[in-house]
């Protein structure tokens, strides 16, 4: 069965600006959520030079064994990624509904400082709320 | 030929008639033009007492001018004098031009007779606002009853408004309540008139 296992936001210069744990598995404290968020960004980068044609915009999906890797960044620079089990479908369209939560809800929000950690009550309720419908596509139950 | 279609030249900006507009704006672009007022105002104020009272302010203005607008477009100039007549004339139709929408409900205060309460279940300027919790009882909604006060006031129907979130059970936002509170004058003038 897909599942996800967790949803990660990071700001332009790397920073972590949220994380959703969804699994009972690879729960993670929160000094190694800020490195591997770090890690990614750094990857994602170095994956742009990289490329042997121009033009590259970056890392979008990992495969491996247990678990796939999915990436979204938006044209400012902020990147959405999701782990979760490997072959689950619609994880991109999903990333792409949280860029749209995340523009109206924390964005339009006048006590959300950007690009420090998001804190806003209605994206998490949101969020929860578009997870939870796709639940047994999503959450693996 | 020169001339046609030109639209007519008025010497007075006053002589132009006031056209109907356009009855729609983007949402987007009012909640980050409401998102900056209040990021605006918060860098001028050191309290929350403070920047609910400039948001009322503001809303004022805005409350003068739609009763204005409002009563030569929509009222043929007619002016409300009763009280029942103003709150419904603010709950319909000051509610359906500003958010589209009549409101939710319209209550008379139960324990005090110059109450009257005008409720919403989200109002459309906390559509995408998350209140910080060390915020305490703030709420954005002090834009609207300032809006409101503005209208009353022009009226002749001077009041205290208040925004206030009211909990409800089985729902996780709370609904937002317009207390209106008018003036003694108002009630003794209501009471005369019969």
């Amino acid at each position: 069965m897909a599942a996800i296992y967790s949803l990660y936001i990071i700001n332009k210069s790397g920073g972590l600006i949220y994380y959703k744990n969804y699994g009972s598995a690879g729960r993670m404290d929160t000094n190694d959520t800020l490195r591997v968020a770090s890690l990614w960004h750094s990857m994602h980068a170095i994956s742009q030079q990289l490329s042997p044609v121009s033009g590259c915009s970056g890392i979008e999906l990992l495969q491996a064994d247990t678990f796939d890797l999915h990436c979204f960044q938006s044209l400012t620079g902020t990147k959405f990624f999701a782990v979760c089990e490997p072959g689950t479908q619609q994880i991109e369209s999903l990333l792409k509904y949280v860029y749209e939560l995340y523009t109206d809800y924390v964005l339009k929000n006048p006590f959300y400082e950007i690009e420090m950690p998001i804190q806003c009550e209605l994206f998490d309720m949101n969020l929860t709320q578009s997870v939870q419908k796709d639940r047994v596509a999503l959450l693996g139950q | 030929m020169i001339g046609v279609g030109k639209v007519k030249q008025y010497g007075n900006v006053l002589d132009k008639p006031l056209n109907k507009g356009k009855t729609e704006v983007s949402l987007s672009a009012f909640a980050f033009l409401f998102s900056e007022l209040v990021q605006y105002n918060q860098t001028q104020v050191d309290n929350i007492g403070e920047l609910e009272r400039r948001l009322e302010d503001a809303g004022y203005a805005v409350g003068a001018r739609v009763l204005e607008l409002l009563c030569h477009r929509d009222k043929g100039n007619r002016r409300e004098t009763r009280l029942l007549g103003i709150l419904s004339f603010v709950h319909s139709t000051v509610w359906k031009v500003l958010f589209g929408k009549v409101a939710d409900s319209l209550e008379k205060g139960t324990e005090h007779e110059d109450e009257y309460m005008i409720s919403e279940k989200e109002l459309l300027v906390n559509k995408f606002i998350s209140i910080p919790k060390d915020m305490g009882t703030f709420n954005c909604g002090a834009f609207v009853a300032g809006i409101v006060r503005g209208v009353l006031d022009g009226a002749g129907f001077p009041a205290v408004v208040t925004a206030h979130f009211v909990p409800m059970e089985g729902q996780q936002r709370p609904r937002t309540t317009i207390l209106i509170k008018f003036a003694e004058e108002v009630l003794l003038r209501e009471a005369r008139l019969g």
